[in-house]
């Protein structure tokens, strides 16, 4: 179907100077099977001896056309692809459809789900900082500093698979709650959690923080000013460690946000030491938030009981004709929603998770697009490694935490 | 609608002759294609809408004029609200001024956009694919694009399809 036809040079020529041609300069491919790109990503380097000139990311290898799959699904059944779009924050990525399709929609979600969504998200948010703070100490030979993370990482990871079954791909939050109530273990495990986390981030600070190796590689690279952050469209920590703040947790919260007590992490430095601490302080944040959540943990349903959106009890199907026509018609045909166009963003672990979400009358959507953090996160890149050595570039990319997943969608 | 939003719709309105919908809460404005540079550097300077959050496209097939929306989700940190700019645009040549002189984040979205619906950017300061390879042929997202590779075959075109259907090698 798809040809390829032959590619002309020319239109790489301005993406380097004009030294590459006479060969006074280097071009390098880095990746896309580097191990220090997180993924497949390719960087075209153009090099004076270790001094990077130019930096050209070339992305699109995980290019798995996600948005286009959704137009053919339902709105249910589209929920699946979203999981696997930032795979370091799956319940995150089904927490920004589901508010996209209750907004479109008009739905509500009772106070336990909202509540258990926060505790998920937040446990998810840890979870994906532990992954980028174990490669980035890999990137920056701190081995030992990549196996405790992923041994913390397990427990959150067994606390989703608790709820949901699965480890990462949950699909565990449903338009309108979730997908069942969380068991009766949950509540141990994530106190067991809270209670062992802080004294592990205590561990890592130690390793790191003030490790004068650590600090020779971060202190002063990759300074991003707040002014090119928002220009290149920078959410998240990276914008947070430019000495912004803007969280959309505090900015517009989603979810009950408001009812937690919790800070927003800002450094005025924008270096990729900054980053570090940035995520570091959002790991108590985010545990802050998880206890709070779930001490007051309200009773109730988590599932809205408009038949029309969300499946009914099994037990009522038994029961009840209209019960099981919903079910029928839920499962089969799935539901419409109106015509319309919504924009709803959520805060995930790397910036603003957009969906923007169009309705056209029908059971399936017309157009889903993800306005996806890293993306932009990785737009900026070229700015702020000029000038730098290639061992710097590694620290800087890393200090990114991007997801290639979340930008080839 | 947001007070705080009010003024920015005004202007637009009088400025621009905009028209305006509301949905869910949401501003929905649409300006035409040759006047988004200068609202959205009004909006930028004098609005404080910093941030460009989104710039995305829709198609509507087989609806040809507009066949396409272009979209600019906008945020402004400094008052928190958000604005949607709709711009519509014609199914043949499909063409829209670039806005990465006013938002650099825009450089990227725009060749995606370029990329996922053929849509051109004009003065675009790097105007190539992005996600799909180099010389690909085609716009996925649009509408008329399939989604799978294999063609449906049925009893009247069965054999017709099966001549150039390519199957596993070994």
């Amino acid at each position: 179907m798809t040809q390829i036809e032959e590619v002309n040079y020319d239109q790489y020529r301005h993406l380097v100077s004009e030294r590459a041609f006479t060969g006074e300069t280097m071009l390098l491919n880095m990746g896309p099977q580097h191990p220090s790109t997180h993924g497949v990503l390719r960087l075209l380097l153009e090099l004076d001896g270790e001094t990077i000139v130019n930096a050209v990311p070339d992305i699109g290898y995980l290019h798995t056309g996600i948005e286009k799959n959704m137009e053919a699904k339902t709105y249910l059944k589209a929920e699946v692809m979203s999981d696997r779009l930032d795979y370091m924050n799956t319940v995150g990525n089904n927490l920004a459809y589901c508010l996209a399709v209750e907004k479109l929609v008009d739905l509500d979600v009772p106070p336990r789900a909202q509540a258990i969504r926060v505790i998920l998200t937040e446990l998810q948010r840890i979870a994906s900082h532990l992954v980028w703070v174990g490669t980035f100490g890999l990137d920056l030979a701190a081995m030992s500093m990549f196996l405790y993370a992923f041994r913390e990482r397990e427990y959150i990871l067994d606390i989703l698979e608790l709820c949901s079954g699965q480890r990462m791909m949950t699909t565990y939050i449903r338009p309108g709650g979730l997908w069942r109530d969380v068991p009766v273990e949950f509540e141990t495990a994530v106190r067991d959690f809270i209670k062992m986390f802080p004294r592990r981030i205590d561990e890592y600070e130690a390793l790191l923080t003030k490790n004068p190796l650590f600090l020779d590689r971060l202190l002063g690279i990759g300074v991003l000013d707040a002014a090119t952050a928002l220009q290149h469209g920078v959410t998240g920590p990276m914008l947070r460690a430019s000495g912004v703040n803007w969280d959309l947790r505090k900015a517009r919260p989603y979810m009950g946000y408001e009812q937690y007590d919790f800070d927003v992490p800002v450094r005025p430095e924008g270096d990729t030491y900054a980053r570090y601490l940035v995520r570091i302080e959002e790991f108590r944040q985010s545990l802050r938030i998880v206890e709070q959540a779930l001490n007051k943990l309200p009773m109730g349903p988590v599932r809205s009981d408009n038949r029309k959106f969300v499946p009914p009890p099994r037990s009522e199907i038994g029961v009840s004709m209209e019960a099981l026509i919903h079910h029928f018609k839920l499962w089969t045909e799935g539901f419409s929603a109106p015509k319309g166009y919504v924009y709803s963003a959520v805060e995930s672990p790397r910036g603003e998770l957009g969906v923007y979400l169009e309705g056209d009358g029908g059971p399936k959507p017309h157009r889903v697009h993800w306005r996806t953090p890293s993306f932009d996160n990785l737009s900026v890149l070229p700015k702020i490694v000029k000038g730098h050595l290639v061992a710097d570039l590694v620290a800087i990319l890393a200090s990114t935490d991007i997801v290639l997943g979340d930008i080839d969608r | 609608m947001d007070n705080k939003l009010e003024p920015v719709v005004k202007v637009l309105q009088e400025k621009f002759g905009a028209t305006y919908e509301e949905f869910r809460g949401e501003t929905h404005v649409f300006v035409t294609a040759e006047q988004i540079i200068e609202a959205l550097t009004l909006l930028r300077d004098k609005y404080e809408f910093e941030l460009l959050s989104a710039l995305t496209a829709v198609d509507y097939y087989p609806q040809t004029s507009p066949r396409f929306h272009v979209i600019y989700q906008l945020s402004s940190l400094a008052k928190n609200v958000t604005v949607q700019l709709r711009v519509l645009v014609n199914g043949d040549q499909p063409k829209v001024p670039t806005a990465s002189g006013v938002y650099e984040v825009a450089n990227w979205r725009e060749r995606e956009i370029f990329d996922m619906f053929g849509i051109e950017f004009e003065g675009h300061p790097d105007p190539r694919r992005i996600l799909m390879p180099e010389g690909t042929q085609g716009h996925p997202l649009r509408k008329d694009f399939p989604l799978g590779y294999e063609e449906p075959q049925f009893t009247f075109n069965f054999e017709e399809i099966d001549l150039r259907k390519p199957y596993a090698k070994e």
